[in-house]
């Protein structure tokens, strides 16, 4: 009798710590808003090769959605969750080889067309480097949102560690930063295997103008 | 006609000019020139065009009801037009909606013409029925020039409307993670030459929101600010926002709200 008062006693006790657990990590994201999901169902439709299936979240647009909360202290844990989830899904190149060809990395680099409404599913996606970050220094007209990457290798030597990091950081940019504006390029599959290493050389090839 | 060649040659010679500063200069000056530009044609904004075809627009019975727009109400009463831009998005009881410019218009059209605006919403920008939108939006901003920007969220839905426009302002998706935060949310950036106004702030938010609708010289085209919201959207690589949608007038709202005591400076010349 008093074993089994005990054990209800536990079950229930269980049960209010797991709802205090729960309603941590949802403090520390902002509350689901059916008004506010409402309306963005109704508010967009499909169009071209962009459908409706883009604003279906994943965790880390979720979590990223709500700056305040995810830059807070009770973020942290979670901003560490988004990144090893996203790290985990990083593939090394299938062929070993992380430096491809320069001048095609450049050309990529330079292209921020693709993946829109009123591209074509066989559009190539550049990458839109050009966009967001100083590259080669013989091109003005780049943005800022982004560090500058000139000089990228020869300031940072051409170690092994250095080019793990650089081809994560380009698969997937949210592994080392859970709210990073860049896109998760290898993720989304906006870039393949080959281009990567392409523009990986515009980084890290000693002989690209980056590095001159 | 001399007015009309006079535009087309500050048209031509914007352009040209401005081919020439991004190939030829070197960052900041290309945002100085642009304002000069618009300095040297502020006189002949080719937005006049779509102005006065729109006041025509305003003035002639049109739809199943043949009827005008003159007595449609913007928010200040029947028929005012003077001023009336620089107060939307806002509430409206008769329709019991926060509208902005654009749905407020298609609701006029519905009420005084029987126009139905399903229509408008599924024409093409630039083209059909949106033409003579563009054109009536033209308008009356040009009406709330020199105005101070000043939306109100006292009613409840008009509070309700803002809210929901900030949390759309941060909310990311497609394939590139994008929300309007990602470019828009800090001082001082650009995307290649392009300033960004950060328009989580004031200063920002009115530059933002006070310089559109906007004749743009690079596509040779008025656009109002719902073409200017699709147009991000697009190239967030989100799906279409619906014309007139609420996620459009939310963000309106935010943006508007947050852009308030700054001056509207419509109908704006842009790059």
């Amino acid at each position: 009798m008093k074993i089994t008062h005990i054990k209800k006693l536990l079950t229930v006790t269980g049960f209010i710590l797991a709802t205090c657990l729960m309603q941590n990590t949802v403090l520390a994201q902002q509350k689901n808003d059916p008004k506010f999901n409402q309306m963005m169902t109704d508010s967009f439709r499909a169009e071209g090769i962009a459908g409706l299936d883009r604003i279906q979240q994943d965790e880390t647009q979720k979590f990223c959605s709500d700056p305040v909360s995810a830059n807070s202290k009770q973020g942290e844990k979670m901003r560490d969750k988004i990144q090893k989830i996203n790290m985990a899904g990083i593939k090394q190149p299938s062929n070993g080889k992380y430096i491809g060809d320069w001048k095609k990395g450049e050309a990529i680099a330079q292209s921020g067309r693709g993946a829109t409404w009123t591209d074509k599913a066989d559009v190539a996606v550049g990458g839109g480097c050009y966009n967001c970050h100083q590259i080669d220094k013989k091109e003005i007209s780049y943005g800022n949102i982004g560090p500058s990457l000139t000089g990228y290798g020869k300031l940072r030597g051409y170690s092994q560690e250095v080019i793990t990091y650089t081809w994560n950081r380009i698969n997937n940019s949210k592994a080392y930063n859970a709210c990073s504006n860049m896109p998760r390029f290898a993720h989304f599959k906006l870039l393949n295997e080959q281009q990567i290493q392409d523009v990986m050389a515009l980084l890290l090839d000693p002989a690209s103008p980056v590095n001159q | 006609m001399q007015r009309k060649l006079t535009l087309g040659l500050a048209t031509a010679l914007v352009a040209a000019l401005l081919t020439m500063t991004s190939s030829v200069f070197a960052q900041k000056s290309a945002t100085d020139d642009i304002a000069k530009y618009r300095e040297m044609i502020a006189d002949g904004n080719p937005s006049e065009l779509y102005e006065a075809a729109g006041e025509e627009l305003w003035k002639k019975p049109a739809g199943p009801k043949n009827a005008t727009l003159e007595k449609c109400d913007l928010g200040l009463g029947p028929g005012v037009v003077k001023g009336a831009a620089a107060q939307l998005p806002r509430y409206f009881a008769d329709t019991d909606k926060v509208q902005d410019l654009e749905s407020r218009l298609m609701t006029c059209m519905l009420f005084l013409q029987g126009r139905i605006p399903q229509e408008m919403i599924d024409a093409p920008f630039q083209r059909g029925p949106k033409k003579d939108m563009e054109a009536i939006v033209a308008y009356v901003v040009t009406l709330s020039k020199g105005d101070k920007i000043k939306v109100s969220t006292n009613h409840p839905k008009e509070k309700e409307m803002y809210d929901l426009g900030k949390r759309a302002f941060f909310f990311q998706g497609g394939p590139m993670d994008f929300s309007c935060a990602s470019c828009h949310a800090e001082d001082g950036k650009r995307i290649r030459l392009q300033d960004l106004p950060n328009i989580t702030a004031q200063k920002g938010a009115a530059l933002g929101w006070g310089y559109w609708p906007a004749y743009r010289v690079s596509s040779g085209q008025f656009w109002t600010m719902q073409q200017r919201l699709n147009d991000c959207y697009r190239q967030q690589r989100f799906p279409f926002p619906i014309y007139g949608s609420d996620v459009t007038i939310a963000l309106s709202m935010y943006m508007a709200k947050t852009g308030n005591g700054g001056t509207v400076e419509t109908p704006g010349l842009k790059r």
